[in-house]
């Protein structure tokens, strides 16, 4: 999909959402199997002055702080070299203000040198409701402030936007008409887009212009336990057992008592999924994609069984766990292809449960939680646990895990002795 | 003739099309595409921009791809309904702005126009009413969007803005010198009453202001044939993926390549599915496949193939780097895998009826079916859209489904596509559509295509001893059979007989 490698570099004044845009394009980058990195200049310029002391060194007449800021970029640039030249990474993302023509075309030469695209994401935002709420979100916790009070910091903050403000030369339609670019005005309210030139670059503009930054909660589980989860076999297409249709009934009180907002229901086109949203009582939506892992020819068995039937694909699974597909059926890898539309439209939507299967689960949660291809697998999803994740600082989400055991006459360890141990 | 009579409800619901489906297992039950589901509003996507600024050429895509992925689609092309009123095209002097006469039947058109999308919206079942008109000013602007606040449409403004000489200059040769405006006259004429027709609306045009006037609206300007983009408030699903959509299209000539693998030894054996090897025959016809790719000079080919077996040694032969696409794999048959339609035909019997009454929705036990391939094939189309020259190594399935997108087929005939083995079809875009050049390789193989089943129509008997009433309906659902009820006495009895099954319900 990438020949060459992609330079993504942030342009934009302080407080514009970079840094969010920046952890959110690397993490999905990363799920969908595109090895992406960050590189925040400001991470290198707090190694680079220990302890910093106010928004004077941010001054444009500051020389001394002009000095070191150039240097820390062009450090930053180095190590994108060598990730991207030397240790095979596919896009580096470079999160820095970047507000001059002058530092911009540092960074294309750079690029030109190297044999690298160079794709511009523009933040513009006049809102101050939206500005001041940033500043309180993420810059108040940032090591810079850590002691100073809130209204200090924000009044630093605020003067420190100002000493980029004078010399900002936005991307202009006319001077920068041969870049590639997205300019993104007004929180997602608009967007420019300029000479898109391939895949990756489409992709990601796609991505950029579907991510919103509404409050909302998207709540993760899976279905109630069915008949084949007892027997221990995977796969399969059963119903839900006693404790499974238990199990929905609490959901139904759970998200009665929530009184969550527009939620919206989405399930697999399995009836255990199905059955499990039935319950509810609410109107819910069906997803192919958000089918079980197809198991081929190992669809319906015990896992001792596969380990007899076949010993060396059992095996073999061990080793990749990861990109192992069951003969005839599908690996996690594939997996996350065919989750790649439920993942673009959760993040168009607001509230949503999703009541899917353990390795789909797997799968999404490593987008929302950033793991990595190895973790992925061996994610702990048991049954009849909802997964709550909110949104946090810098595009992040914050993992509740709600219990909802169905404690008929076993406990908690007895109920979830359904699963196996490997599973 | 028939007699009207009230359907049951569940069979009501299935047939609205709009509202959701829930998922009743039956196995042959029409499922609505998801991007259909996911349309809640009827919209109206606005063309706006000045002549030959490409606006039917994005009307005529766009809705050839929505339909393609299952959301109901029409275009309403102004320009057709003016020449219906206006029989004969004299001049540029009809579109005169000062020409009062005239603006009065270009404005009657546009209110025509207007009531024909209202019918396809509201009362025929449509989602998405294209409607392709220069709509340069803010007065029209401001006439459809009170036609469509009153019906609870969404507006969605594409307008395509262009001030490369030559590439207007282009399209009025591409497209204009054949139009039906100009029968028969010459090119040079042609080209100067067109430009001064596109002089015409210049002096009013009021092009979209993101700034202050436009703020508000949901609309995408197209600049420069894509060069650039500006959206401004997308509102939904359908949108973005319009958006998404004009963003990878481009009009730089190029052709894609369709194939199947060559002849297997599943084909042979007349089994469906599975992952076999090209059988002899088959890997002489990737020699052949080797020498046409040779012949045509294809400079810069990309070639991509599935994930299968046969696919994979077919492309071997060319010896040109493809890559692999998983989606690309033959459709799923699920328990019917490495069947022959014999097989199945007796394992299965009633599968195999209901897939004849349904093919294209009708998903196979544990598989898939035409609907779902066509969801899964949607990245593949998008990024063939972005590509240049593209040789495409599939399947029969999925070349139907691939083929129905760039013929615009619709659900009924794109399963019964003619794709044979060892042909090649090449699809180059042409003004609104597309030509295809079909290539024999030389290399004899099996026909693995099905006709469509001849006889597609329930007889219904109902009778009540000693009279009879047969009733003939045809299929207008195809899974299911209407039930037409019509009790004359307490205990009625229905028979449906199709082509291959007798049976008998009798109703309570």
């Amino acid at each position: 999909m990438t020949n060459c490698p992609t330079l993504i570099v942030t342009v934009g004044l302080p407080a514009r959402g970079k840094t969010y845009i920046s952890k959110k394009l690397t993490r999905y980058l990363n799920w969908i199997g595109v090895t992406t990195k960050e590189f925040n200049v400001g991470q290198y310029r707090r190694e680079c002055l220990k302890i910093y002391k106010s928004f004077e060194f941010f001054r444009p007449d500051n020389e001394e702080g002009l000095k070191i800021r150039r240097q820390c970029a062009l450090s930053a640039l180095n190590d994108v070299r060598q990730y991207l030249s030397v240790e095979g990474g596919q896009v580096a993302v470079f999160d820095a203000t970047n507000t001059t023509r002058d530092r911009r075309r540092t960074i294309i030469m750079f690029a030109e040198q190297n044999g690298y695209r160079v794709f511009f994401v523009e933040s513009v935002c006049e809102d101050p409701e939206v500005i001041a709420q940033n500043i309180v979100q993420v810059k108040l916790g940032n090591p810079d402030y850590i002691d100073c009070n809130s209204d200090e910091a924000i009044k630093d903050f605020m003067k420190r936007i100002k000493c980029y403000e004078s010399s900002y030369q936005p991307l202009d339609e006319v001077l920068d008409r041969d870049l590639s670019y997205i300019k993104i005005m007004d929180v997602g309210r608009r967007y420019l887009v300029n000479r898109v030139v391939d895949h990756v670059q489409s992709r990601i503009v796609y991505y950029l212009m579907n991510i919103h930054i509404t409050p909302r909660s998207i709540y993760l589980c899976r279905h109630g336990e069915s008949d084949l989860n007892i027997k221990g076999r995977i796969g399969g297409d059963s119903g839900l057992s006693d404790r499974g249709k238990e199990f929905a009934k609490r959901l139904r009180n759970f998200l009665q008592e929530q009184n969550i907002k527009n939620l919206k229901v989405w399930t697999s086109q399995m009836k255990r999924t199905i059955q499990t949203a039935e319950i509810l009582g609410v109107s819910y939506e069906q997803w192919k994609s958000l089918n079980e892992i197809d198991a081929g020819v190992c669809e319906e068995m015990m896992y001792e069984e596969i380990q007899e039937r076949y010993p060396l694909e059992f095996a073999l699974r061990d080793q990749d766990k990861y990109r192992y597909r069951y003969p005839k059926g599908e690996s996690y890898e594939d997996l996350v292809q065919r989750l790649e539309p439920v993942i673009m439209e959760l993040e168009r939507q607001e509230n949503v449960l999703v009541i899917c299967h353990q390795a789909v689960l797997r799968c999404l949660l490593a987008y929302f939680l950033d793991k990595t291809a190895d973790e992925l697998p061996y994610l702990k999803c048991p049954l009849h646990t909802v997964l709550k994740l909110t949104p946090v600082a810098y595009g992040n989400f914050f993992l509740s895990s709600l219990f909802q055991n169905v404690n008929v006459q076993r406990s908690t360890e007895d109920a979830l002795q359904t699963v196996p141990a490997h599973f | 003739f028939l007699p009207e009579i009230g359907l049951p409800q569940t069979v009501m619901e299935k047939q609205g099309g709009k509202k959701s489906v829930r998922n009743v297992s039956i196995s042959c039950s029409s499922r609505q595409a998801w991007a259909s589901y996911m349309t809640n509003s009827p919209t109206m996507i606005v063309m706006i921009g000045l002549p030959a600024r490409g606006k039917t050429y994005m009307s005529k895509k766009l809705t050839r791809y929505l339909n393609w992925i299952g959301v109901p689609t029409k275009v309403f092309n102004l320009g057709v309904y003016r020449r219906n009123a206006v029989k004969s095209y004299k001049s540029y002097d009809f579109f005169r702005h000062d020409n009062k006469e005239a603006m009065e039947i270009r404005k009657k058109c546009a209110i025509v126009a207007l009531t024909d999308v209202k019918t396809y919206l509201s009362e025929e079942g449509g989602q998405i009413a294209v409607f392709d008109a220069t709509n340069t000013t803010r007065e029209r602007r401001e006439l459809i969007l009170n036609f469509a606040k009153d019906n609870a449409y969404k507006v969605f403004f594409v307008e395509s803005v262009c001030d490369d000489p030559d590439v207007i200059a282009e399209n009025i040769m591409d497209v204009k010198v054949s139009s039906p405006d100009y029968p028969e006259r010459d090119r040079e004429s042609v080209m100067g009453d067109f430009l001064k027709r596109i002089e015409c609306y210049k002096v009013t045009y009021q092009p979209l202001d993101p700034d202050e006037h436009d703020k508000n609206l949901s609309f995408i300007q197209v600049i420069n044939v894509g060069r650039s983009f500006l959206v401004n408030r997308v509102q939904d699903y359908i949108q973005s993926k319009i958006v998404y959509y004009l963003m990878n299209i481009h009009v730089h000539s190029h052709s894609i390549y369709l194939c199947r693998h060559g002849e297997s030894h599943h084909n042979v054996e007349g089994r469906i599915g599975g992952d076999s090897e090209l059988s002899e025959r088959g890997k002489e016809c990737a020699a052949a496949l080797k020498r046409f790719v040779k012949e045509h000079k294809l400079s810069d080919l990309k070639v991509w193939t599935s994930q299968l077996r046969r696919t994979i040694q077919t492309a071997e032969e060319l010896g040109i780097p493809y890559e692999q696409w998983k989606i690309l794999n033959e459709i799923d048959a699920g328990v019917c895998e490495e069947m022959t339609y014999k097989m199945i035909e007796e394992k299965y019997p009633e599968e195999y009826a209901m897939r004849d009454q349904d093919k294209y929705h009708y998903r196979y036990p544990g598989g898939e079916s035409y609907q779902d391939l066509v969801q899964r094939l949607e990245p593949v189309i998008m990024e063939l859209e972005r590509q240049a020259n593209v040789l495409v190594i599939c399947h029969q399935a999925v070349m139907r489904c691939l083929l129905a997108y760039f013929l615009d087929k619709g659900a009924d005939d794109l399963p019964f596509l003619k794709c044979p083995l060892h042909t090649v079809l090449k699809l180059t875009p042409v003004a609104y559509g597309c030509k295809v050049d079909v290539f024999d390789l030389g290399v004899e193989a099996v026909n693995t295509h099905r006709d469509r089943p001849l006889v597609s129509f329930c007889l219904f008997l109902m009778f009540r001893i000693p009279n009879m009433w047969s009733v003939f309906c045809k299929t207008v659902h195809p899974a299911l059979c209407h039930v037409f009820v019509h009790s004359m006495e307490s205990e009625t009895s229905v028979i449906c007989v199709n082509q291959r099954h007798v049976k008998s319900y009798s109703l309570e």
